[in-house]
């Protein structure tokens, strides 16, 4: 176990450090910053000051080298739009888009389980069908799509909810939340939901079949011919078996709903990393779009290393500590 | 009184085009604490004998007529609930494969302790301390500490011992058992059988044995029903059934086991195919195969009759009487 982690470790680290390059190589080829950052009337002495204080004139390599050994510490440089620390921009932004993804997520968990174990156990009922066609809807309609419904219905004609922002959040010093104040939790439903939506029908589609699948198997016939009550049955023996796998699927999208946020977070103005990313690419602020690809790929890689050492908490066939007894 | 009694059982499959009869008007009687081989080809009904015995024919499959009696009580149209509580605790299933049978995530001792819980009404501890005994019983080494290994970590032989202790644990008074040794090393699949008929002897209970293997019944059983196309050809005691089969198809049957010494001679076979369930020709289903086959075979269907030690269903006996 002790070496598994090790070996993930590294494999991390190598994945980042590829994904650190890449970003590094933004800043190569998405322009010159200084037209940017100084007034049009600029004189050339005040660019190649400017350049020599940014260290655009240091051999590449010594610049790469900085950029990694500075990233590491989680230090991406100034923004070149507003002056201002790269990691201060995302730590002020981070929060909102922890909070959406939280909410959409659990959302996505607490209804995709039930509603794909349900359509599972009644695959016939006329609510099974129904449900399977609205899930199709929610995996092909476009998210943005949704979004714009929702405002649509909810803030413009029924005026119940708000169409844009996070609403009054408390800030605790080190995290600002909107969960503690009706404006804010209002504020969260829509995002939410839109960013769930998609991952929910996911959800429930990959529950269903799992758990048609592990249905047919023989050791549930087994437990079946057993006279293993039904609920035992179903909630027990085949819902272990049907979880595994989704969970791995989960983990990733888990990722993916956090870079999905981007246009989420577009749609409702909603102040959080994604949102910052898109004003960035408008502005070709490439440290904080370099930052942001570093930042998000980290969680990605946190989320999928952690999601294999639950795999392996999970499915007792993957802990091999000790070797299956020989002879019969 | 009997066991078990099937009356006249007819297992109806529906397809598109029309229903399909894999078992068509089987009658059997099983007493307390017998080993019943039930032989025949692959198609024959065996297996769907034995789902419809623990009323686990897989829908939309049905049995359309006759009874299925335990202990004289009608069980087949019994409402689900009912069922469950005889599945495991009156009747008990083995099934072929010991490397799939068993659920993957949960250790073994779960498995037991849950069976047990469900129709014997233990406790935790009670149930575990059994559970351990039900280990030891059927030859697993340590069982203190198999107890908490899951699957994985059993080989096939010590896996199908798993699944009998399973199978028993509710103590059942019938267990069928649908070729339980197939998957197995031919090495093990001996030390299994002899586990299997000791367990059943020593608690009296009575065993369907669903295979296709001649060795394995002679091995085992009491007596032998053999099966082909969905009907009772011939049953009789295990001995006389071998020695001196009276059906034409138990006949080619012993007679295409290959004998140690006889290297020379060619595997005897019986020419042709069981005929489809679809279609089935007015006489003998064994007719357009037969060697002793008259011209009346082809139209009238034979009726089993005694003989022998049980039964046989074929004109040749029906001449002598």
């Amino acid at each position: 176990m002790f070496a598994f982690l090790i070996r993930r470790i590294i494999q991390a680290a190598l994945v980042m450090l590829v994904v650190a390059s890449i970003a590094f190589l933004m800043f190569r080829f998405l322009g010159d910053p200084i037209s940017n950052l100084l007034p049009e009337d600029a004189t050339v002495q005040d660019r190649a000051e400017m350049r020599e204080k940014m260290g655009l004139n240091d051999p590449v390599v010594v610049q790469y080298g900085r950029f990694i050994v500075d990233a590491a510490q989680g230090d991406f440089g100034q923004s070149y739009r507003n002056n201002r620390p790269v990691s201060d921009l995302l730590a002020e932004r981070f929060p909102a888009t922890a909070e959406l993804v939280l909410v959409a997520a659990s959302l996505a968990l607490a209804l995709g389980i039930p509603l794909g174990i349900y359509t599972a156990l009644n695959p016939r009922g006329w609510l099974s069908q129904g449900l399977q066609v609205i899930s199709l809807l929610g995996i092909s309609v476009p998210t943005f799509v949704t979004g714009i419904l929702l405002i649509l219905v909810f803030s413009v004609s029924l005026g119940w909810l708000p169409s844009f922002g996070r609403g009054t959040v408390v800030d605790l010093g080190w995290w600002t939340t909107g969960f503690l104040t009706v404006s804010g939790l209002k504020a969260l439903i829509l995002p939410a939901i839109m960013l769930a939506l998609f991952q929910m029908t996911l959800i429930m589609r990959l529950v269903r079949a799992e758990m048609l699948e592990v249905l047919r198997t023989d050791y549930i016939k087994f437990a079946k011919a057993r006279g293993i009550p039904n609920r035992m049955l179903h909630f027990k023996y085949a819902l272990k078996n049907t979880l595994i796998p989704v969970m791995t699927i989960f983990g990733l999208q888990l990722g993916g709903l956090i870079a999905f946020a981007i246009i989420t977070e577009t749609v409702f103005q909603w102040p959080g990393m994604g949102f910052l990313f898109i004003q960035a690419v408008n502005f070709t602020d490439v440290p904080v779009m370099a930052a942001y690809l570093v930042l998000v790929s980290f969680i990605f890689v946190v989320i999928n290393t952690l999601v294999d050492l639950l795999y392996n908490v999970a499915d007792p066939r993957l802990r091999a500590e000790k070797k299956p007894a020989r002879g019969v | 009184m009997s066991l078990l009694e099937l009356d006249n059982i007819v297992v109806e499959f529906p397809t598109r085009r029309g229903p399909l009869e894999a078992v068509k008007g089987l009658s059997l009687d099983l007493d307390e604490g017998e080993i019943l081989g039930l032989v025949g080809e692959s198609g024959a009904g065996k297996s769907i004998t034995g789902a419809a015995i623990t009323g686990l024919i897989e829908p939309p499959g049905l049995i359309r007529s006759g009874e299925v009696r335990l202990r004289g009580e009608r069980i087949d149209n019994l409402p689900p609930e009912k069922m469950r509580r005889i599945r495991g605790k009156e009747i008990g299933a083995i099934f072929q494969d010991p490397l799939t049978s068993l659920n993957p995530v949960y250790t073994v001792g779960d498995q037991l302790i849950d069976t047990m819980r469900v129709h014997l009404g233990l406790d935790q501890k009670a149930a575990r301390k059994r559970a351990v005994e039900w280990l030891a019983e059927v030859g697993i080494p340590a069982p203190e500490t198999r107890l908490d290994q899951h699957p994985h970590q059993f080989s096939g032989g010590m896996r199908q011992r798993v699944v009998i202790a399973l199978a028993l644990c509710a103590e059942p008074k019938l267990i069928i058992a649908d070729e339980p040794t197939t998957a197995l090393d031919v090495s093990v699949q001996a030390q299994i059988l002899a586990l299997l008929k000791r367990l059943c002897r020593e608690n009296g209970t009575a065993v369907v044995l669903v295979t296709h293997d001649m060795g394995v019944i002679a091995e085992t059983a009491d007596r032998v029903a053999v099966m082909y196309a969905g009907r009772l050809v011939e049953i009789g005691d295990v001995r006389q059934v071998i020695e001196d089969p009276l059906h034409p198809y138990t006949r080619g049957l012993m007679a295409s086991i290959p004998q140690i010494g006889n290297r020379d001679r060619r595997l005897t076979q019986i020419e042709g195919a069981m005929p489809g369930l679809r279609n089935p020709a007015p006489g003998c289903a064994f007719a357009p195969r037969c060697p002793r086959a008259m011209d009346h075979c082809h139209s009238i269907r034979p009726v089993p009759q005694s003989a022998g030690t049980g039964q046989v269903a074929c004109h040749i006996y029906g001449e002598t009487q």
